[in-house]
């Protein structure tokens, strides 16, 4: 528990510190690299509609207010036209402009977001800075990309239209009498400038505390909804409740700390507009000024802080917008784990021999995952790898799918170094079924045609058939959407699927890993004689921790601890003592466990 | 108003307490607007003398402390509100049994889901009773001040809640139809990227960039549809109120022209028009902005409200049937029979159990087999009490189940379920999640599930903490430790696996097979089984299909059964 929250609050502390470090240079540059191309004059137009409209509102209470104080003096009715005119068309203008700001506002923030998604994935397509990641992380990474609109919406042209609503107000100010225009400017910048950055800084600091607090009471409650049997079956739902209750208190504690800050800075805001107002009243009073330059002085400079105030919330969102695009150029700027060749060789082309001689493969500090391993595939060959979990048979795939790299010895592909290929072009010809296959929310037919784009639907139904899921298919229907919001796919189901997909992308040299994982036996049994029947003279390489069938490969390779430590055919290694020897006699345990049983 | 919420708010003395004072700070500060622009307008036309300014900058201080005591209570109010609901939620998880498919849903509504409450409580609750007070203030000092003035914004000022409806009433259904468009495109990034690894085995990874440019396109455009209908109710909203002051100040200037107004008057009037509408605008404001917090009540509600037929209304119910010590001292496996039991998901057609009756004696050890579906996990799930029979019943030693306390009986129960669940906390505490386990019962069982390898391996052995921010466990693994949690029961009479050697390799499988042979040693065990060597262990295979019983043999007549087949 105490290590979970550790981890977590460096991150955030880490982020925090570089953030604070860039200042607005940072800013600047972040919001640059943020707008795609044409987006900086649409963000140009929606700053200016969204400045005119604050400066339409002040010029509305400034002329309504040069207006009446001026007509208590009784001019003639033409000197008042120009102001009556005014006082109307800023009040129309306001509402016409404040619209267009929004639109304008929305669009390029929109827009942003969807630049700030695609380069974003474009970043994750090369394998590497997607591992280790878990479902939660990586929602919350997703979830990061929306406080782009934020910034520019709720933060950036906020600030924009203050500052020039700010500036104006300041200008007529000292028209009319300049020291109460400095004493304006002091005010508006305490409350713009001053209680911003204020919240800004709370904001983060108090971020780096509620964000693990959170993490913990997320982890209390996913315990107690996915662990809800355990706990009922074991009686510990109490203990569990009343630490779920536990990280919901501290969290509360913690948020009511970060509100005090915040309250804080909306009442300081109140204060400043009201005595900058009061002490302009005072000025203006004391240095003589006229009574209609007054009125317009002071309501002028109580109606410039209205975009102002706003501003303290917009610090308080920009620290969460600036951690959040910082743990995005974090995941843009993790290294590749492979990286592709400056002039790729030409496609390889089939009939593919493959060869693995001594490769090593080490993921970070750890003992290697591959200690030395060779084997070879040969066309129409069919090699099966076994060994315990663990033992890195899902890393040899990974490897020769090009999603790990190689760190000495290696992999060739009709002689030539497989890391002078382009990595797609190897997994054109050597893919099939990885670890983890996943289900996305679309159509059962989509979800398979994705590794077919132009199967038709006979090799569709083919693929489907081959993997035994064709009653499944019919049952459930080929335009039923799968995926989280749709139907519910079972593990055996899903397994399966990948299958399907695997024989209709129909690759070179095809991969399983773990084809029978979470089936039931009959099944398994069922499906694992199929994909024989249907790997009949195709080169392939199975992982498997189930023996039965494996007498029809040419070729078996006992993997443990990253050695292989056998290898030979059904018969030879059944012959002699080892693991597979070990495997294949508790797999058959039944006839003695029934015998004993008997 | 959200009624569900504010009884909630209402019932708790705490939360009740800091939401009246947030409302009432609101409400203040909002009526000390009137004194400050009472003293600004008598200042500037001169009415008061300078010295009026004091008081002024009192009420500027009045104010600035009522709206740090807003912040502060409605931060009071949000939290308070929020761990009410989190506790209550958090309760009606364990009473309502075993996780179902919206689990993922479920956990984000509790964590994240009801921040979406905090607009909600802390900005829309405090806006509306600043505008069913302040208004109606603003108006009758604007009555007593100038009547015509006063009767501009009375004519006006309804139409701001009468064009929001309006406008809100008519796009109400287009703008539902395209927020639900919006939700479907805006998860379509989060499941491009998690499915990115397939996407790459299928050389698909590439063209989805493609994809995602087009899906942002669209819902770029649909969401813009939406703004723009959207954002017009606030342009009619704006509109009203920057003309009505339009319509004030000119004929106020008119007037002060002819001489028939003040100008104190005229001032005071253009400070306090706009303030009688801002109230109601701010409303709006916070109401659209807190939508999804009421949607999110609406969840929460909707989930803390029990569902008929359901069991939750029985758990804490009938108690002490049967006295404590009686059971202790009987510590003897129960006869447990099932009497024509059917079983109905709600929503399914077909029953998952359909007529079973069994009976397994004490001290049997039955496995149960079949097709993935046909009702195996169904009958543990009754014997767990997670479900209740739709019809028929089940007896344990002659008592019906639904009579026992359920703590109790779970209690000489230890259950492996199909998926189990490690928790975010040590190994140990995982293992010995019944209570009080010492070091070395969590040590032996785990040695027993053939875990104590790999836990002792670990950088911190049996305290490494698990989950998604802790230790990764290989499926085989995290079955081992479920299994450790079983053998951690001594005291269980009855054992309940539900496929305990899925997902293991052979070896540890032969190994579990062992241990599992020795903890059923003296008691009753039910295991769903699919794998030889578990069924093997069984002196009595149950084959179960479609909800019904197919098969029931005793093993060595099955062996002999399926010798003749093969």
């Amino acid at each position: 528990m105490t290590a979970t929250t550790d981890s977590t609050a460096t991150t955030d502390s880490t982020g925090t510190v570089s953030g604070r470090a860039g200042g607005s240079v940072r800013g600047t540059r972040m919001i640059r690299t943020l707008l795609g191309p044409g987006m900086a004059r649409r963000l140009v137009v929606a700053a200016l509609a969204g400045s005119a409209a604050d400066l339409a509102g002040v010029a509305l209470i400034a002329s309504a207010a040069w207006l009446i104080t001026r007509a208590a003096e009784q001019p003639p009715l033409a000197a008042l036209s120009v102001a009556i005119v005014g006082v109307r068309a800023f009040a129309t203008g306001k509402g016409v402009l404040r619209y267009a700001e929004r639109l304008t506002g929305h669009d390029v923030a929109l827009r942003a977001q969807a630049a700030t998604r695609e380069r974003l994935y474009d970043s994750l397509i090369p394998a590497g800075p997607l591992r280790q990641r878990g479902a939660d992380l990586l929602s919350r990474m997703v979830d990061d990309t929306e406080a782009v609109q934020d910034l520019l919406v709720r933060c950036l042209l906020p600030a924009i239209a203050a500052l020039l609503t700010g500036i104006a107000a300041v200008v007529i100010g000292a028209f009319l009498l300049p020291v109460a225009a400095l004493v304006l400017a002091l005010g508006l910048l305490v409350a713009g400038v001053l209680l911003p950055a204020g919240t800004a800084a709370a904001a983060r600091r108090w971020s780096a505390r509620i964000a693990p607090a959170r993490a913990e009471l997320a982890a209390r409650v996913a315990d107690l909804v996915h662990g809800a049997a355990d706990l009922a079956a074991y009686g510990a739902k109490e203990r569990a409740l009343s630490d779920g209750m536990a990280a919901d208190a501290r969290l509360a504690a913690l948020e009511r700390g970060q509100t005090r800050i915040n309250a804080t800075a909306l009442g300081l805001g109140v204060l400043v507009q009201g005595s900058t107002v009061a002490a302009i009243a005072l000025i203006a009073q004391a240095a003589g000024l006229g009574q209609v330059a007054t009125a317009v002085l002071a309501l002028t400079a109580l109606v410039s802080f209205e975009p102002v105030l706003p501003l303290a919330a917009a610090g308080e969102r920009f620290a969460g917008v600036s951690a959040a695009l910082h743990r995005l150029a974090e995941v843009r700027e993790t290294p590749v784990t492979v990286t592709e060749p400056d002039a790729p060789a030409p496609p390889p082309e089939a009939p593919l021999t493959v060869e693995v001689a001594d490769l090593v493969i080490r993921h970070g500090d750890r003992a290697p995952a591959l200690d030395g391993v060779s084997l070879t595939l040969t066309p129409g060959r069919r090699v099966a790898v076994v060994g315990p979990s663990g033992a890195g048979k899902s890393t040899l795939l990974s490897a020769l799918m090009r999603t790990v790299d190689i760190g000495s010895g290696d992999i060739r592909i009709n002689g030539v170094d497989i890391r002078s290929y382009a990595t797609d072009d190897v997994r054109a010809v050597m893919t099939g079924l990885t670890q983890d296959p996943y289900v996305f929310q679309a159509s059962f037919r989509d979800n398979l045609r994705l590794a077919g784009p132009e199967a038709s639907d006979g090799e569709l139904a083919e693929s489907v058939r081959r993997a035994r899921l064709d009653a499944w298919a019919e049952r459930t229907g080929w335009d039923t959407v799968l995926g989280e919001d749709g139907r519910t796919v079972s593990g055996g189901q899903l397994q399966r699927l990948a299958l399907a997909r695997a024989l209709l992308f129909d690759p070179s040299v095809l991969l399983l890993d773990e084809p029978a994982e979470a089936l039931d036996e009959e099944t398994a049994d069922a499906l694992t004689a199929d994909l024989l029947d249907a790997t009949r003279g195709r080169t392939t390489l199975l992982v498997t921790h189930r023996l039965r069938g494996l007498e029809q490969v040419d070729e078996i390779v006992v993997l443990e601890d990253g050695r292989v430590t056998q290898r030979g055919t059904h018969a030879e290694l059944v012959s002699a003592p080892g693991y597979y020897r070990d495997l294949w006699e508790s797999e058959t345990l039944i006839a003695a466990s029934r015998a004993s049983g008997a | 108003m959200h009624k569900d919420l504010l009884r909630l708010a209402r019932a708790e003395p705490a939360v009740r307490r800091h939401l009246a004072l947030c409302l009432a700070a609101a409400v203040l500060a909002g009526l000390l607007v009137l004194a400050q622009a009472e003293l600004l307008s008598g200042v500037l036309s001169g009415r008061f003398a300078l010295a009026a300014l004091l008081p002024l900058v009192g009420v500027v201080v009045v104010r600035g402390a009522l709206g740090w005591l807003q912040g502060v209570s409605a931060g009071r109010t949000a939290t308070g509100v929020k761990s009410v609901l989190r506790a209550r939620l958090m309760r009606r998880f364990q009473e309502s049994g075993p996780a179902g498919p919206r689990s993922g849903e479920l956990v984000t509504l509790v964590g994240r889901g009801l921040d979406a409450l905090d607009p909600y409580l802390s900005g829309y609750l405090p806006a509306a009773a600043v505008a069913s007070v302040v208004p109606i203030a603003v108006l009758a000092r604007l009555f007593v001040a100038d009547l015509a003035s006063a009767l501009i914004v009375l004519v006006t000022l309804p139409l701001i809640p009468v064009f929001g409806a309006l406008v809100g009433w008519t796009t109400k259904t287009v703008t539902e139809r395209q927020w639900r468009a919006l939700s479907r495109l805006g998860g379509h990034f989060l499941d491009v990227v998690r499915g990115l690894p397939t996407l790459r085995a299928f050389g698909r990874a590439r063209h989805q960039s493609t994809v995602i440019r087009e899906v942002a396109a669209a819902h770029r455009a649909a969401t813009m549809r939406t703004l723009r209908v959207a954002f017009l109710s606030s342009l009619v909203l704006e509109l009203v109120a920057s003309l009505s002051l339009a319509l004030v100040a000119v004929p106020v200037g008119l007037r002060l022209l002819s001489g028939s107004l003040h100008l104190d008057t005229a001032l005071l009037v253009l400070l306090l028009a706009p303030e009688a509408y801002l109230p109601l605008r701010a409303m709006g404001t916070k109401f659209h902005a807190s939508v999804e917090g009421v949607a999110a009540a609406d969840e929460a509600f909707a989930l803390l409200t029990p569902a008929s037929g359901d069991r939750a209304g029985r758990a804490g119910g009938t108690r002490d049937t049967q006295p404590r010590e009686a059971r202790r001292a009987g510590a003897r496996p129960p006869e447990i029979r099932f009497e024509h039991v059917t079983v109905r998901y709600p929503g399914r057609e077909e029953p998952a159990l359909d007529d079973v009756s069994l009976v397994v004696a004490p001290g049997e050890r039955v496995a149960l087999v079949g097709e993935s579906g046909g009702g195996k996990s169904t009958l543990l799930h009754l014997l767990l009490g997670f479900i209740t029979p739709s019809e028929g019943r089940v007896l344990v030693d002659g008592v019906d189940l639904a009579t026992l306390d359920l703590d109790e009986w779970r209690r000489r129960l230890a259950f492996v379920p199909q998926r189990p669940h490690l928790f975010a906390m040590s190994v140990a505490d995982n293992i010995g999640l019944g209570g009080a386990a010492s070091p070395e019962l969590i040590r032996a069982a785990a040695a027993s599930a053939q875990a104590a390898g790999f836990v002792e391996a670990m950088p911190q052995g049996y305290e490494t903490v698990l989950g998604e921010r802790g230790v990764n466990l290989s499926a085989g693994q995290r079955q081992r430790v479920a299994l450790a949690r079983a053998f951690c029961r001594p005291s269980a009479e009855v054992l309940l696996l539900d496929e305990p050697t899925a997902r293991l390799d052979g070896r540890s499988e032969a190994a579990v097979v062992e241990a599992t042979r020795t903890l059923a040693e003296g008691r009753t065990a039910i295991v769903v089984a699919h794998r030889p060597a578990m069924i093997g262990l069984a002196d009595r295979v149950v084959r179960i299909g479609a909800g019904r019983i197919v098969h029931d043999r005793h093993s060595d007549a099955l062996t002999a059964e399926r010798g003749d087949a093969r």
